[in-house]
């Protein structure tokens, strides 16, 4: 599917989306609460079939704090990228994508480990890399530790 | 009657052992904690993070020159591709166009490199199920590649030879008639590969039909790499979307539909022929020329999002970059191929005996380096 069509598509399932400038991926910002319905429906609609969720990555852009989606069709060979945002940097929490995409599992895992974004409904929401009393989130952009520096 | 630990059941039958993180099979500082019945694996639960180094963060705070020399700490069997991707995405972002000669460069010294990684894996898989002779024949054929190495950067293992805007020195003046004479003095000893572990009855009953993973799951997991494509998951970076010189050689994308153990093992070995043949068509024709584009000595990114990917040993390394327009990268995300792979082992051992978990495992090729960044 080209471009525009897969525009069309996404603002019929969800009209509120946001689309981005980007030069490589057609890039769009989606409401956190429509993400699970759409993702379900970017797999399994016949014209999109987004089977391959080839990198999940969890972004600090200090005002906002959030995830980026990057799907990919093994079979109809088109992208995408969603991204989801939130300004609530205490309790960050997203719906899991984890039943729709198997890998997912790992990439909320790490992403709960080192941005502090909990996923809804992930059957083991646990640290990944990190002890499991770590203070803090040390992909944050405010994270500051002492003894394990990691400023310059 | 049942116990919980943590969040998951046990049934009263059931028990759980530690494997790793000291232990040979895991290849590095892995803890899989298996719960049992009897010999048969019920489930595994990956602990990593033993090595865990905060390369992404540390790439936060570094040049774009600096982050080849963590990026080859990744996956260290690896290392020239890993450098390759850092450089790929600087060049793309910049809108360089490297000169011929660095791409050929690149191209021949990743799969030089593609075959000493799968020597190592071969080497290390047949030690794995018992066969100690297997360790020694991958030893010794991968230290005439390293050999090559040294001579053209100095490095042996982790290489540091691309730079944004090209390879740091130029080849050595040896290094074509060195390389052709490997492929011809590999040509003859991979066959013995074959010999002593392909064909070998022990082997065979032990791996094949084992650890199935369908297409489906490959796909679902986003298994990658030889692993995926023994699944028949399409997924060769250098032949979906390539980069340095893979769209002027011929060469074969190594597909099969069973997804089992041998097959992974199978999808390596003619790995390596392949990439044999890479090298064959690009050892004669490097063009002259410049081995770098003057770069300055700082480099700043346009601000944007940048997404690439390279085919590393063992499967697609994505890197995800978001430049503020400063010296060095806002956020540094990488996919590394080994913690995406990582994450379907519990699936596939399931049901299995714990011998076979070893066999399975070491049909992943993991390199724990790069699962815990």
């Amino acid at each position: 599917m080209d471009l525009e069509k897969l525009k069309e598509k996404l603002i019929s399932i969800v009209p509120t989306a946001e689309f981005e400038e980007n030069k490589q991926f057609l890039t769009a910002v989606i409401p956190s609460d429509k993400l699970h319905s759409l993702a379900k429906k970017l797999k399994e609609s016949e014209d999109t079939l987004f089977d391959y969720l080839f990198c999940l990555s969890a972004v600090d852009w200090t005002t906002h704090i959030g995830v980026v989606y990057h799907l990919t069709s093994t079979k109809l060979n088109h992208n995408i990228v969603l991204k989801v945002k939130t300004t609530d940097r205490e309790n960050t929490v997203f719906d899991s994508v984890t039943d729709v995409w198997k890998t997912a599992e790992f990439h909320e895992r790490e992403a709960f480990d080192l941005m502090g974004i909990k996923f809804k409904n992930h059957p083991d929401m646990r640290r990944i890399f990190l002890e499991d009393d770590w203070i803090g989130y040390p992909l944050r952009k405010d994270y500051k530790d002492d003894v394990n520096i990691v400023e310059q | 009657m049942t116990e919980t630990t943590e969040n998951y059941q046990l049934d009263q039958e059931e028990y759980i052992i530690n494997m790793g993180p000291q232990h040979p099979s895991t290849h590095g500082v892995l803890r899989f904690e298996v719960s049992l019945k009897g010999e048969m694996v019920r489930n595994i639960r990956p602990h990593c993070g033993y090595i865990h180094r905060g390369i992404e963060k540390m790439c936060e705070k570094n040049t774009y020159q600096q982050i080849i020399h963590l990026t080859d700490r990744l996956d260290y069997l690896s290392a020239h591709s890993n450098n390759e991707l850092v450089c790929l995405t600087v060049e793309e972002a910049l809108e360089i166009e490297v000169p011929e000669r660095v791409k050929y460069i690149r191209t021949i010294m990743a799969e030089l490199n593609r075959i000493a990684s799968h020597q190592l894996w071969w080497c290390s898989m047949g030690m794995d199920m018992g066969g100690l002779t297997c360790f020694f024949y991958g030893l010794r054929d991968r230290e005439p590649i390293l050999d090559i190495f040294e001579e053209t950067c100095g490095g042996r293992l982790l290489l540091s030879y691309n730079c944004p805007g090209g390879v740091m020195y130029d080849l050595h003046p040896n290094f074509q008639k060195r390389v052709k004479d490997y492929i011809k003095y590999f040509r003859k000893k991979l066959p013995e590969y074959d010999a002593l572990l392909s064909g070998n009855i022990i082997f065979l009953e032990r791996t094949k039909g084992l650890g199935v993973l369908t297409l489906e799951d490959a796909i679902s997991f986003g298994v990658t790499g030889p692993t995926g494509r023994a699944s028949g998951f399409s997924c060769d970076i250098r032949k979906t979307q390539p980069y340095s010189a893979y769209s002027k050689v011929d060469f074969k994308e190594i597909l099969y539909t069973e997804g089992d153990t041998f097959h992974r093992y199978k999808a390596r070995i003619d790995e390596m022929w392949e990439s044999m043949n890479i090298i064959e068509q690009l050892i004669d024709n490097i063009p002259e020329g410049d081995y770098a584009v003057k770069m300055k000595p700082i480099i700043k990114l346009p601000a944007g999002e940048y997404y690439k990917s390279v085919e590393t040993a063992r499967g697609e390394l994505g890197l995800y970059l978001i430049s503020d327009g400063n010296k060095s990268p806002y956020r540094f995300k990488l996919r590394s191929p080994n913690f995406i792979n990582l994450g379907a082992l519990a699936s596939m051992v399931k049901d299995t005996k714990i011998a076979d978990l070893v066999a399975i495992s070491a049909s992943l090729d993991l390199v724990i380096p790069d699962i815990d960044r």
